[in-house]
């Protein structure tokens, strides 16, 4: 077996809240900042600060990163900030597996499984897409480093994906 | 494989990352309707060879509905446009109609 | 014989002698070879078997094109049928065997066909085996099979790793011939993407075998600057071994990399599936040399020039000591003179044109060799390999005016641009008259997403056969600025094309002159069709099989649609070509599977208890991608006695369901309400606080599409579970109607099914056990009464807990955060030690549900039952002026009052009615078959009630309480049951409600 070009590693537990609101109301924009200490990010932008980012989902969805066990009361926070605008906040940690794919193929494990240019991929962008038969999204977490969501009940299924991808040589 | 911009998110994704919906700009016959009325809502649906408007989601990327207009033909894609509208955009009728001159027009 | 010459070969390495077997025999060859050379090499002239005739086969060509030299390449798991030795490189310890033969290649029981072949014309099988219609199935087909076919299937899993990759560029050029290089260096130079493939593992296509100057420096040197300068643009990728297979719509290219075929088990993926998204493809493609039509001309030793040119420049492989020429261009001389070149004897040139003063036949007269103006082969003499051929005027019919000895015989019809590429996409081609082949139409191109073309043509596979013209071309193609390379070669008079050798040849020898070499299909086969009606080149494709082989008619396309055209008495633009189509040469099927095989073929859903039903027995059920336990069996337990242990312990005592696949969709808005009025049959805006409701959900035919339990979460939110396979397709319904009907509507969604854990705790001591793990939640019937819920902690886990029974049986659903799901369901099991508890399935589920007479979405419908069939008329809406379905439900069939509609099922001796089974009435259909009057939905022994019971959809049931059908079995068996309430089992409700 070829030497692997990156290594995959489970993130382990991430808090996850995810926003669904009029993103361009000012006192949405005010809540999540006040929760998660980022600016808020443009369109499918990721944005990062102090171990917690915002990445921006669909026109009207943010989804807010930040650590495990802060989840269910920065969705409380915000449906509390927001009473009175529409929105929908739900606390979704559990329902998303995270994994990092490190190294020197990074790229190329995303190449072989998931329809995206991503030598073109930027920094702070995330892309949502297919990974193989799933959803995943993905984005540039460090130097030579990807971070990727998906579903939790295929968590174990894309681990596999992104082992079997990981296998050498580069592309 | 078909290449289609979401005009939600910006992405042009292919194919495999969407969904199709069938026939754009239906209306709903609800409950009072003729059933001739009700009939071509449910399944009278347009096969034209040539300019064709449809519903795709992005189902692998930002979850959003968009319209399209292309050629069924060729496969030329005239544009992309926001599910929330009851027609087609002006700028994609004009470049259709310059682009297929003898094009019937859009009808609702 | 064919031989391995002394000195030469461009691409071999002589210091590195490489072993391999050909029928067990140990052969040597030299690093660099393919196999057909390294077997050439060794005097190894045929190869195969044709498919129908099974007449002796050897290597015809030097490239992909090659549609006779098949075998069966590598050992045990690797052996993989069918494969092109001129595309195989020869690697230390390669085997192939040959196929198509029994019992051994040289002497093939088989090739009596041969001697049948005028027994066995053009659609000789639809013919002959039509009739009597029963032998078809048990003597023909079984006879034909047992003949047919090319290699052996292999028996074993492939061990090799394929995978897949995503590429993207602005330019594809495809073909790593100068033309592809002239188009990578003018589109990589200018910046672009550029990826440049090349099937071969090496480059520079017939420039480099040709000797053909660039640019002041022979091919050779200049491929090796342009590869060097390629290789050192960050833009540029250069691929070869790499295989474009097939253009797709909107510049979608599928790529083919062998990257390991020439080192087997070294670790690395064995190939690889390209999907690019090219801006632009430019098919440098190059031509393909077209074999001549005259009798014996598939005899072993007959030869494309061009190849037999190959042999002898790049691999040093002489083909035999006397090879003659025959030709109808002056391209062919160029094997003339490489052969005289590497010491070896051309007795003749035969051209069919009359009169013959080109520079290139100049030059071979100059060598002392023999140019036979307006003369064509008449016959080639030899059985397994050529020793002669029989030379005749071309316009005459075929009288032998002398024999000329020899070991090979190289032909060429002239060259035919390779313009699959363009052609995928619908690219249309243009008859070129001069060429006598069909070119690119470049004001008919395929077309992209903008309309405009996406593939160029450029090279020999635009039709520009002469180096400069290719080079200039291509340079163009790839949007070079400036000079292109310039290219010097002798310059060659116009070809006169030649269909049919001689031109006035008889019935026996047109019997003899091979179009399609592997399916076997001969010049008479076509005239055949031709005589038989068939017009279309499609038909007559499908008639004689012309073209149908696994090389795709690569040498034999153009040539048969020209014999059909004249049969037809037309210009061959008027007959036109088949339709080409990917792949250009076959793939593996495991590349197409790349990593989606055993465990990652599909995804696998698990719940968060899936590892610990797994480790408890759980026998599993597919429900989509999830698998959930159908029962958990016990050592020694069969699958039945386990569902029934679980029926009854729930019943008795205490059951635990993993409900974790439930749909659960969050609904939230000042608009909610009025949305779910919409979406649900019933109402769900008047849903207090704090309550469930079942509500059911269809189609805007009315048609039942999911059902479940909604619960009020606050004034402006709303929980709706869904059934298992319902959640996504549920949650996408929902954002559909919000997103592209009622856009203005202030609602979000959230589909939190995977947030959850769910577990359903079942049975009389269902309060107890809950108790027992301790929380603040009141669990008492007057606190937490059916159909309520509430939230708090249980066991210190945060639960929502839901009043709601599937089962008839007290119950409590209990949602956790799917990350502490496993720990719950763990407590659950340890406290429930002192009821007896059990975990249960599907099955078991089922079961119970059928007992109280619920309905299953999938069972009780399948799309085309409503509401009404099923009595749930109590929960659609009467006050509601819309809800989707409604109007659907009007219609006059919805409305009728004659309707299958559900009942209970009753066998008097207890016994289960097969699932599935129809209700006959009398009389029969339009299409003569039994009249029905209902079907079986849902059929199960009963742990409970010891005894059949069943659901059914019969023509107005509930109106014939207490009447007896007859259910025929397709055992053959005639089942007696009784209509009854659905409702077997505590209709009162009365074990649910305490």
């Amino acid at each position: 077996m070829s030497e692997p070009i990156a290594v995959i590693e489970p993130a382990g537990p991430q808090g996850m809240v995810s926003l669904r609101a009029d993103l361009s109301d000012r006192a949405v924009a005010q809540a999540v900042t006040a929760a998660t200490g980022c600016a808020m990010p443009g369109p499918r932008r990721i944005v990062a600060a102090g171990g917690k980012a915002v990445a921006w989902m669909s026109p009207d969805e943010l989804l807010l990163l930040v650590p495990h066990a802060e989840a269910p009361g920065v969705a409380a926070g915000l449906a509390e900030a927001l009473a009175g605008t529409h929105h929908l906040a739900t606390e979704v940690s559990d329902a998303r597996a995270m994994f990092t794919i490190r190294g020197p193929g990074a790229d190329d494990v995303v190449a072989k499984l998931c329809p995206v240019d991503v030598e073109r991929l930027p920094e702070g962008e995330i892309r949502r897409t297919r990974a193989a038969q799933v959803a995943a999204a993905l984005w540039r977490s460090g130097e030579g480093e990807i971070s990727l969501v998906a579903f939790r009940s295929v968590a174990g299924y894309v681990e596999r994906l992104l082992e079997v991808a990981a296998e050498g040589p580069r592309l | 494989m078909l290449i289609l911009t979401c005009p939600c998110c910006g992405v042009a994704a292919e194919e495999t990352e969407l969904q199709p919906g069938g026939e754009a700009h239906l209306k709903r016959f609800g409950p009072g309707s003729s059933d001739d009325a009700f009939e071509a809502y449910m399944f009278a649906r347009a096969n034209p060879k040539g300019v064709h408007f449809e519903r795709w989601r992005h189902a692998y990327g930002c979850g959003k509905w968009f319209l399209a207009a292309r050629c069924t033909a060729t496969l030329e894609v005239f544009g992309t446009y926001s599910a929330q509208t009851k027609e087609p955009p002006a700028e994609i009728v004009t470049k259709i109609r310059a682009k297929r001159p003898d094009w019937a027009g859009w009808s609702a | 014989m064919s031989t391995r010459l002394a000195q030469g070969g461009r691409l071999i390495d002589r210091q590195k002698p490489l072993r391999f077997t050909f029928n067990g025999l140990p052969m040597e060859g030299y690093e660099g070879d393919t196999m057909a050379a390294a077997l050439l090499a060794n005097d190894r002239m045929l190869v195969g078997r044709s498919f129908k005739y099974h007449r002796p086969r050897g290597i015809v060509a030097s490239g992909a094109e090659e549609p006779n030299a098949l075998v069966g390449l590598g050992e045990g798991a690797r052996f993989e049928p069918n494969q092109r030795v001129t595309t195989t490189e020869l690697f230390d310890g390669a085997s192939a065997i040959s196929q198509n033969h029994w019992p051994s290649l040289d002497f093939d029981i088989g090739a009596i066909n041969a001697r049948l072949a005028r027994f066995l014309p053009a659609g000789f099988y639809y013919k002959m085996f039509i009739h009597p219609r029963p032998f078809w199935k048990h003597v023909y087909e079984p006879f034909i099979r047992q003949s047919a076919g090319l290699g052996r299937a292999p028996k074993d899993r492939d061990p090799d790793r394929y995978e897949q990759a995503y590429g993207f560029c602005d330019v594809a050029v495809v073909g790593g011939g100068v033309a592809g290089l002239a188009a990578a260096l003018a589109a990589g130079r200018a910046g672009k993407r550029v990826w440049l493939m090349e099937q071969a593992a090496h480059w520079g296509g017939r420039a480099v075998v040709d000797g053909v100057t660039v640019d002041g420096a022979a091919a050779e040197d200049w491929v090796a600057a342009a590869l060097a300068e390629l290789g050192g643009m960050a833009n540029v990728r250069v691929k070869a071994r790499t295989m474009a297979a097939g253009l797709y719509d909107h510049g979608y290219l599928l790529a083919y990399e062998r990257i390991a075929d020439h080192t087997p088990g070294d670790g690395r993926p064995r190939h690889r599936l390209w999907r690019i998204r090219a801006g632009q493809v430019i098919a440098a493609t190059g031509a393909i040399e077209r074999p001549l039509a005259f009798a014996g001309n598939d005899v072993p030793g007959v030869m494309l020039a061009s190849a037999v040119r190959d042999y002898a420049v790049n691999w040093a492989v002489s083909p035999g000591d006397r090879t003659v020429i025959v030709t109808n261009n002056d391209d062919a001389y160029r094997t003339a003179l490489a052969l005289a070149d590497a010491g070896l004897v051309v007795p003749a040139v035969v051209d069919a044109r009359a009169c013959v003063t080109g520079a290139l036949p100049q030059a071979v007269r100059d060598r002392g060799i023999r140019v036979l103006e307006g003369r064509g082969i008449a016959k080639v003499k030899g059985g397994k390999r050529v020793t002669g051929v029989a030379i005749c005027a071309q316009a005459g019919e075929g009288s032998v005016l002398e024999e000329i000895g020899c070991d090979a015989v190289a032909m060429s019809g002239g060259w035919s641009p390779v313009v699959h590429l363009w052609s995928h996409c619908g690219g249309k081609l243009a008859w070129d008259e001069a060429g006598a082949m069909f070119r690119p139409d470049p004001a008919r191109p395929p077309t992209g997403a903008d309309g405009a073309a996406m593939v160029v043509a450029a090279g020999a596979a635009n039709g520009h056969l002469q180096a400069a013209d290719c080079l200039a071309d291509a340079h163009a193609a790839g949007g070079g600025t400036g000079a292109a390379p310039t290219a010097v070669t002798e310059a060659e008079a116009p070809l006169e094309p030649v269909w049919i050798m001689p031109q006035g040849a008889g019935p026996a020898l047109r019997a003899k002159m091979w179009l399609d070499y592997q399916n076997d299909v001969k010049v008479s086969d076509v005239q055949l069709a031709a005589r038989e009606g068939y017009e279309s080149v499609e038909h007559t494709k499908r008639y004689t099989t012309l073209g149908m082989a696994t090389d795709q008619g690569k040498l034999s396309n153009i040539n048969g649609l020209a014999v059909l055209s004249e049969a037809l008495h037309q210009p061959i633009p008027a007959t036109g070509t088949t339709t080409f189509r990917p792949p250009y040469t076959p793939i593996s099927l495991a590349a197409i599977a790349g990593e989606a095989k055993g465990e990652l073929f599909q995804p696998l859903r698990r719940t968060p208890m899936h590892d610990w039903h797994e480790a408890h027995g759980a026998y599993w059920e597919p429900v989509g991608h999830w698998r959930r336990p159908y029962c958990y069996q016990r050592s020694g337990e069969g699958i039945e006695d386990a569902v029934r242990r679980e029926v009854r312990n729930t019943r008795n005592g205490l059951g635990l369901l993993d409900a974790s696949t439930l749909g659960k969709i969050v609904v939230k808005g000042p608009d909610a309400g009025r949305f779910l009025d919409m979406l649900y049959t019933n109402m769900m805006s008047t849903l207090p606080v704090g309550k469930c409701r079942y509500g059911l959900m269809c189609n805007e035919q009315g048609f039942l599409s999911d059902d479940g339990v909604v619960a009020r979460l606050s004034d402006d939110t709303w929980l709706c579970h869904t059934t298992s396979g319902g959640a996504d397709r549920i949650h996408g319904w929902m954002e559909d109607w919000l997103q592209c009907e009622w856009w203005d509507w202030k609602v979000y969604t959230a589909n939190l099914t995977e947030q959850f854990a769910q577990v359903a705790v079942v049975g009389p001591k269902a309060r107890a056990v809950l108790e027992k793990l301790g929380g603040d939640i009141d669990l008492s019937a007057a606190a937490l009464p059916f159909m309520h819920w509430a939230e708090g902690t249980l066991g210190g886990i945060s639960a929502r807990v839901f009043r709601i029974s599937f089962s008839g049986e007290l119950s409590y659903e209990i949602a956790v955060p799917a990350g502490q799901g496993r720990a719950f369901w763990e407590q659950l099991i340890a406290a429930g030690e002192d009821f007896g508890v059990m975990p249960y399935g599907t099955e078991a589920l089922h079961i119970m549900r059928a007992e109280k007479g619920f309905i299953m979405i999938g069972d009780e419908t399948d799309g085309t039952v409503i509401p009404q069939d099923l009595g749930l008329d109590w929960a659609i809406s009467k006050k509601k002026a819309d809800f989707l379905g409604k109007r659907g439900m009007e219609r006059t069939h919805m409305t009728d009052p004659n309707r299958w509609k559900l009942v209970g099922l009753e066998t008097p001796d207890g016994s289960v009615i097969p699932d599935g089974a129809y209700v006959p009435a009398t009389g029969v259909n339009a299409n003569g078959q039994k009249n029905t009057q209902g079907r079986v939905t849902s059929t199960y022994h009963s742990p409970t009630l010891d005894r059949g019971i069943a659901m059914a959809l019969v023509l107005n049931g509930p109106d014939r309480m207490g009447e007896v059908l007859d259910i025929p079995g397709i055992d053959g068996k005639v089942y007696r049951a009784k209509i009854v309430s659905p409702v077997f089992y505590d209709p009162e409700g009365e074990k649910q409600n305490v």
